[in-house]
């Protein structure tokens, strides 16, 4: 029994916070949220590539650091803390997870290099408009190497060079996952605004738009979903990271702003919102880590593993935040404070790769199948 | 990271299991021990597996061998008590004596105390109840009132304890008093350890809202107690209640009955309108809510596990696991409950699911979240040391003792 980051991995990650600390500082994160045309900090995607982050996981052959699931969930858990306005998770932990799962070799030649470089940007794009964005939901149909369709909200769809989507092919429900050149012919894309503007989203549409298969046909939808779990726990760590950063940050506001004479943190009902949001922050840690663990060592349980962190993150990076608001009193509600960068942060994370709902409903799913093959 | 027991816990854990395997009986959902608490039988059943674990080397094991435990590590104690749990066992009738009692004694008592009372207590001779709360504060404990003498020899005591678990059954106690009502509350304590029998002891069974009375109030009338028996200086007593109590927070293996598996099998046997409990949304959402904090709380303690095969102490964040238990026990009996639907009402063991265990776990469950330390307390614990938060504004610390408000009694 080990529950702990290995002396490399603390290495890596006050590294990471040091590096981030700086380049990600809330200035950073603010310069896109204030400037329409911005939809990313280029310079710190640029750094966050030399240093091999891009890369974490795609192997050394692949141009890449060759390192495990853990490494790069030390990495996601600053990020989230920094609030890093970059298209990290589209990138990493999506398209490179879905390309490392089920490219082909050309395709890993052709996309790994150039995604550990940070050359490329990669987009998984599922969601088409309201409901909930599952495979029923998905309409796009493909035809003789092209797509037509559209997808909306996509996460860094404005940015990305690339995006695999799930379409129907032939005529049955089947789904197949496709890589689609974003700058090529019949693709058009917008901007579209979300609740937090420092993480960009477009609406793609794609007509007769050139696409190459990804993984075997009809495995679409379970390629997505095996993305989605991994997926999920990197991005637990993101959350985990925000959420102990809101914590840190009310914390602070409650030690030094006095009021009837007093340290508000010096009052009960501050003290236990306080910790309250400490407990839901270390069971999504500790839920967390069994995730990485998990992720790393491609264990049975990982989607039950994934299912748990990924409720237990949510929950406590929507708390944290909003409770981190409330601690600040009239100051968290101004636009000047940083609280409500988190406090956007935490919602969109948390709606990501399908709301609390879905999950809540997916670990429940994974713990029957496991009962009913009895297993452990 | 690596979530699996290393080559020694795992066969420490294998050994445990075989031991376990050939000595109780496999807990299968919805099945519970024997004797309830409350039952007469349970006392000596629980004495008897105490003995047994002590002849198989599983009482005390991380206690040295000098004193009757196996030499082993906290580790080790942390994983037969996750393997015991899978087991029916009884209730922990011992978990004061070997939480509380022992680890105080081994620290403040002579060489031949600890021979005598140690070994006997692992071997389920001797029960302990712990004497700390009065009806002037269980929270508040240095605010306790029972007055210590000092006479030759001897302490004369005079008081009164309440809440006392078990002390209508232990044969022994820890005690703290109040030597010197003239000092500022923390500065005036003075503790002991004394036999239940002696003379001037009365006990009176307090009827809990479960029914049964488990809990006592107990009068200390002109009660003798040799000053041998004192446990560190006069008037360090708060010191020592602080290794009891520290201790109790590390004493592992709560899991709350019922917990997350038992009402994942309840919502899978229960019939709803429209199919079965586990097909519908809100009763997913409930699970997936309790799977989480369970879960969370089992991780948590393979963080303990870690932070003590490193030798680290177990710092206050363990505070977690009590609190968020012991509330997830109480919402899962109502929820348990409110699935039976009318039926839920009924305390007939032969009538409702898991022999009525919901309905205990109903009436039960309150006092898990007073008794150890208070949902309230154990948050201002984890606001304050390890927040690192103000503490309240305090108006009782410097007073001389018999100069504090007290309110109305
Ligand atoms: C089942 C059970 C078994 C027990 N067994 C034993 C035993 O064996 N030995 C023993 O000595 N005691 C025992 N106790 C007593 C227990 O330790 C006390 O009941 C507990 O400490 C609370 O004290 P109290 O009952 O005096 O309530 P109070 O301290 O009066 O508390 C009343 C309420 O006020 C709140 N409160 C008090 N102080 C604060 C504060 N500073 N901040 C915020 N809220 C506060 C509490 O959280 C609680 O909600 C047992 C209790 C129970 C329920």
């Amino acid at each position: 029994m080990n529950f702990d980051f290995s002396e490399e991995q603390f290495l890596l990650r006050d590294q990471a916070k040091k590096f981030l600390g700086d380049r990600s500082s809330p200035d950073v994160v603010r310069a896109v949220l204030e400037d329409d045309d911005k939809s990313y900090d280029e310079t710190l995607w640029r750094e966050m590539a030399e240093l091999g982050w891009t890369g974490t996981t795609i192997p050394e052959e692949y141009g890449g650091a060759g390192m495990s699931g853990e490494d790069l969930c030390v990495i996601a858990e600053e990020l989230g803390r920094s609030l890093a306005p970059t298209p990290f998770s589209s990138s990493v932990y999506l398209a490179t997870e879905a390309l490392l799962m089920a490219g082909n070799e050309d395709q890993k030649q052709e996309y790994l290099p150039a995604l550990a470089a940070g050359e490329k940007i990669g987009c998984l794009a599922v969601s088409e408009g309201v409901g909930v964005a599952n495979a029923a939901s998905v309409k796009m149909r493909a035809g003789d190497g092209t797509v037509d369709g559209t997808k909306v909200p996509v996460a860094d769809g404005d940015i990305a060079d690339f995006a695999i989507v799930p379409a129907r092919t032939g005529s049955g429900d089947d789904l197949s996952l496709f890589i689609v050149d974003l700058n090529g012919s019949g693709v058009s894309r917008k901007a579209v605004e979300t609740v937090d503007p420092t993480r960009s989203h477009a609406e793609i549409s794609f007509e007769n738009a050139a696409a190459e298969p990804l993984g075997a046909p009809g495995d679409g939808w379970s390629i997505v979903q095996r993305v989605f779990d991994r997926a999920a726990i990197l991005m637990a760590f993101e959350q985990v990271g925000g959420a102990q950063a809101c914590l840190e940050m009310a914390t602070d506001y409650a030690k030094n702003r006095f009021a009837f004479g007093r340290a508000i943190g010096s009052f009960q009902a501050i003290k236990h919102k306080l910790a309250d949001i400490y407990i839901a922050t270390e069971l999504a840690r500790a839920n967390a880590y069994y995730g990485a663990w998990a992720l790393t060592t491609d264990a049975p349980d990982l989607s039950i593993a994934a299912a748990a962190a990924r409720v237990a993150a949510s929950e406590a990076y929507n708390l944290a935040a909003r409770e981190n608001i409330q601690t600040h009193g009239g100051m968290g509600f101004t636009w000047e404070f940083d609280c409500h960068l988190y406090y956007r942060r935490a919602k969109l994370l948390s709606l990501a790769l399908g709301g609390e709902r879905r999950w809540k409903d997916r670990l429940i799913s994974q713990l029957e199948a496991r009962n009913s093959t009895g297993e452990e | 990271m690596d979530f699996n027991d290393t080559a020694e816990e795992a066969e420490f854990r294998a050994e445990a299991r075989d031991w376990l395997a050939e000595n109780a009986e496999r807990k299968t959902p919805g099945k519970v021990y024997k004797y309830k608490r409350g039952e007469p039988e349970l006392i000596p059943a629980a004495r008897a597996w105490e003995g047994e674990k002590f002849a198989g080397g599983f009482s005390g094991i991380a206690l040295p061998k000098e004193y009757g435990g196996r030499g082993g590590t906290r580790l080790q104690q942390i994983i037969f008590g996750e393997e015991e749990l899978n087991y029916l066992i009884p209730p922990p009738i011992f978990s004061i004596s070997h939480g509380m009692a022992v680890p105080t004694m081994l620290t403040y008592a002579t060489e031949e105390q600890k021979q005598r009372y140690v070994p006997a207590t692992l071997k389920g001779d001797q029960i302990w109840c712990q004497l700390f709360s009065e009806p002037a504060g269980g929270s508040d404990l240095a605010g306790l009132r029972t007055r210590s003498v000092r006479d030759g020899d001897d302490w004369i005591i005079n008081g009164q304890k309440i809440w006392t678990s078990g002390a209508h059954y232990a044969d022994m106690a820890i005690l703290v008093t109040r030597s010197d009502p003239d000092a500022p509350k923390h500065k005036g304590l003075t503790y002991f350890f004394l036999d239940m029998t002696s003379p001037g002891i009365e006990i009176r069974p307090i009827k809990q809202v479960s029914g049964y009375a488990n809990f006592n109030e107990v009068f200390m009338t002109d009660l003798r107690i040799p000053d041998s028996q004192r446990l560190g200086d006069v008037g360090q007593g708060w010191q020592v209640a602080i290794t009891t109590l520290m201790n109790e927070r590390v004493s592992s293996g709560i899991r709350p009955a019922p917990d997350f598996e038992d009402i994942f099998q309840l919502a899978r046997d229960t019939e709803l309108e429209d199919g079965p409990a586990i097909a519908d949304a809100a009763v997913r959402e409930k699970l997936a809510d309790w799977y989480i904090k369970a879960q969370g709380v089992k991780l948590l303690r393979a963080r303990l596990m870690t932070a003590l095969s490193r030798g680290e102490r177990p710092g206050p964040e363990n505070s977690i696991s009590k609190l968020v238990s012991s509330f997830r026990r109480q919402e899962i009996a109502h929820f348990g409950m409110d699935l039976m639907d009318m039926s839920g009402a009924m305390m007939d063991p032969d009538k409702v699911p898991s022999r009525a265990l919901y309905q205990q776990a109903l009436l039960d469950s309150p006092g898990g979240r007073i008794a150890a330390g208070s949902d309230e307390i154990l948050r201002n614990i984890i606001s304050e040391r390890v927040l690192g938060l103000p503490p309240d504004i305090r108006v009782d610390k410097e007073l001389p003792f018999n100069q504090l408000p007290s309110g109305s009694e």
